[in-house]
């Protein structure tokens, strides 16, 4: 008996490649994988079937040219489950940064020849052009929370993420509060748990690449930073970051 | 060890710094692991000790609200600060750890598992008063017949307490006023109190009477008596933070009878919904459940971590968030800790210790919360 085991694809959009790599870092849980699942389309792993129908889609990178655009569409009419893996599917991304100046410019100071570079104003997050079924986030993605989806969707059940901030896991690792003692300003208070509090564990602040958590009071985080000496504008760069267009982000930033 | 509190022993001892050090090998000797202050990333943290040099020695916290800062006072003592971010709680509720296993067999059939964590018992050396009277109001939510946790129990049955007295209070330190500090008064094995060169000690177990005959201690003279006293008076008079009415249920009534007060709307503009505050809490003791399923679907883990009231998952029921904005997750927060804590356990769930005020990002105040709702009160009284 031949047993017909669910599908699984990793598709690359507007990208840097990390949230891939942090799947193939999976190392061992990688190759048990496969046991459970028939992994069809992985460029970066050398299987490429790009219009194949699957169970699990995993989307990396922004969309961001109009060659993105075709591709999402048809690689959603063949998902049963879309997920997005990373800070750039999820919201944008770094690359969002040009949303805020003027592309054609951008494209003209930087390349040679224009005029062959195919690209749209704006880089946006898969969620804005099909509909997403579990969004993933950080810069890089967590490779457990890849695993712990897969293994959840496999028994039927649909993944839970926590939006928590990332301080509750920064306690819970024992760290010591870099705000507190060093009076560095840190995201972590707004930012979305997954990472294992991993900037705060090594003596950093958190720069929020797991985007807004569930309940984010930037209002009150923006004062704080005011406070411990922050200019405007360095509030703002905290915010306009890796998730410049997660919706909390993007307003706290954009305040005057 | 120190649960067993019926024990009588009045005599005062001497510890000389120099000999903190058989302390310890005596109780490594007896299968402990001993855990104590020391210095990590800029603050004073438990951790395995093996040596009396790994001891914060002349270092003193300076603690406002949202702020710690260690600086050195070039005294030769190695407990001239107060409190640092953890209490005992890490040690004996596990911030996250593996409760059971279930797996499948071929019939479609569940067997669960325990998983029990071998561990050495642990010493804790240098707790602070207020830090053993939130052990022991966490006794009452883990030990508490019939809901015992098997996990909590383990540890805590096996703990050897060396309590240590405070001769210095923190800007955030308000013990006088929840009657929790600054000296201990049950629930450790020996208590030390640092004057010059060393510490008086007294006993509160046999465990810790044994330990004393066996590194034959002296005793400790008038002189030296008068001095752990003075050490004591010290870090009580020196405290400038107090929780209203002493930490009553006067402050569950009035916190009940005021839960449309402005004052959460004030707080919940300020607070951050970060958890910061129930998780430094020595008392707090909520957490989360996950299953972990392996790949081959086959097998499972259940574990939990800690949690808080200020998640979106603490008040999740049947599919809904039932506290879904931060002045509800505060309220819930001040009213468990201080009112609904005397309903369940018959004391306040506050032992004065100021960790969520020095730990929170953003410095809010527990005191001065609850002093803003009773303030119409204390106008009203002062008016008549
Ligand atoms: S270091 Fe950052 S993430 Fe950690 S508790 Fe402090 S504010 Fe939160
Ligand atoms: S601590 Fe913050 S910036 Fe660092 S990995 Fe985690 S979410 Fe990203
Ligand atoms: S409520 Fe605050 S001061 Fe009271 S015991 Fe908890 S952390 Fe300490
Ligand atoms: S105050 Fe909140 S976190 Fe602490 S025990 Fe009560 S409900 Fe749990
Ligand atoms: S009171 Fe402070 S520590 Fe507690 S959740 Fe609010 S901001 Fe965080």
């Amino acid at each position: 008996m031949t047993v017909i085991k669910p599908k699984i694809a990793v598709y690359k959009f507007t990208s840097c490649d990390g949230c891939q790599l942090a799947f193939l870092n999976l190392g061992n849980d990688l190759l048990k994988l496969t046991d459970a699942v028939d992994i069809i389309h992985f460029a970066e792993l050398g299987m490429v079937n790009p219009n194949a129908k699957v169970d699990i889609a995993f989307i990396e990178g922004s969309i961001a040219t109009p060659h993105d655009l075709e591709r999402i569409k048809n690689i959603r009419a063949k998902a049963k489950f879309l997920i997005t893996i990373g800070a750039c599917a999820t919201a944008g991304g770094i690359q969002a940064l040009r949303n805020f100046a003027d592309t054609a410019e951008w494209v003209a100071a930087i390349y040679p020849k224009p005029e062959t570079i195919s690209y749209l104003a704006t880089s946006t997050p898969i969620s804005t052009h099909v509909t997403v079924d579990l969004e993933l986030w950080g810069c890089p993605v967590n490779g457990e929370q890849i695993l712990t989806a897969i293994k959840t969707l496999l028994l039927k059940v649909k993944p839970a993420i926590k939006r928590d901030s990332v301080c509750l896991e920064c306690k819970r690792s024992g760290n010591v509060c870099v705000m507190v003692t060093k009076n560095i300003p840190c995201m972590g208070p707004v930012t979305q748990t997954g990472c294992g509090a991993l900037c705060p564990s090594v003596g950093r602040d958190c720069y929020g690449c797991y985007g807004p958590s569930e309940n984010p009071n930037t209002d009150s985080l923006s004062k704080q930073f005011q406070q411990q000496g922050c200019s405007r504008e360095t509030i703002q760069r905290r915010f306009l970051f890796i998730n410049n267009q997660a919706p909390a982000f993007l307003k706290a930033g954009m305040k005057k | 060890m120190s649960m067993k509190m019926e024990f009588n022993n009045q005599e005062y001892y001497f510890l000389p710094h120099v000999k903190i050090n058989a302390l310890l090998d005596y109780l490594h000797h007896q299968g402990f692991s001993c855990i104590g202050p020391q210095i990590k990333q800029d603050a004073i943290v438990y951790e395995e000790l093996h040596d009396s040099e790994q001891l914060p020695w002349g270092l003193r916290d300076y603690q406002m609200p949202g702020q710690y800062r260690l600086e050195e006072n070039n005294v030769k003592r190695a407990f001239s600060w107060a409190n640092g971010p953890q209490a005992i709680k890490p040690q004996l509720f596990k911030p996250k750890e593996s409760l059971w296993r279930v797996a499948r067999d071929s019939h479609g059939k569940l067997t669960f598992k325990n998983v029990t964590h071998e561990m050495k018992p642990i010493a804790l050396f240098g707790v602070r008063s207020c830090d053993v009277a939130g052990m022991l109001i966490q006794d009452k939510a883990f030990l508490t017949e019939p809901f015992v946790d098997k996990h909590y129990q383990a540890r805590r049955e096996n703990v050897f307490v060396i309590a240590v007295n405070c001769g210095y209070s923190s800007n955030n330190c308000f013990c006088v006023s929840t009657n929790t500090g600054p000296q201990v008064k049950a629930g450790y094995d020996i208590a030390l109190t640092e004057i010059d060169d060393g510490f008086v000690v007294t006993v509160g177990s046999a465990a810790g009477e044994a330990l004393i005959n066996k590194i034959s201690l002296k005793h400790a003279t008038d002189e030296m008596q008068q001095a752990m006293q003075r050490e004591i008076n010290n870090a009580a008079t020196m405290q400038s933070k107090a929780m209203p009415f002493d930490n009553t249920r006067v402050v569950r009534d009035l916190l009940m009878n005021n839960l449309d007060h402005p004052q959460w709307d004030d707080v919940a503009a300020r607070c951050l919904s970060c958890g910061n505050c129930t998780s430094v809490c020595p008392t707090c003791f909520c957490s989360s459940e996950t299953e972990t399923p392996a790949l081959d679907r086959i097998e499972s883990e259940h574990s939990r971590e800690w949690d808080s009231c200020f998640t979106e998952g603490h008040s999740y029921i049947h599919g809904k968030v039932i506290r879904d904005d931060t002045k509800s997750r505060y309220k819930q927060w001040l009213t468990h800790k201080l009112a609904t804590w005397w309903d369940q356990f018959d004391t306040s769930g506050c032992v004065g210790c100021g960790r969520c005020v020095t730990w929170c990002p953003v410095g809010i105040d527990i005191t001065a919360e609850v002093a803003a709702i009773a303030k119409p009160a204390v106008d009203d009284s002062a008016s008549e």
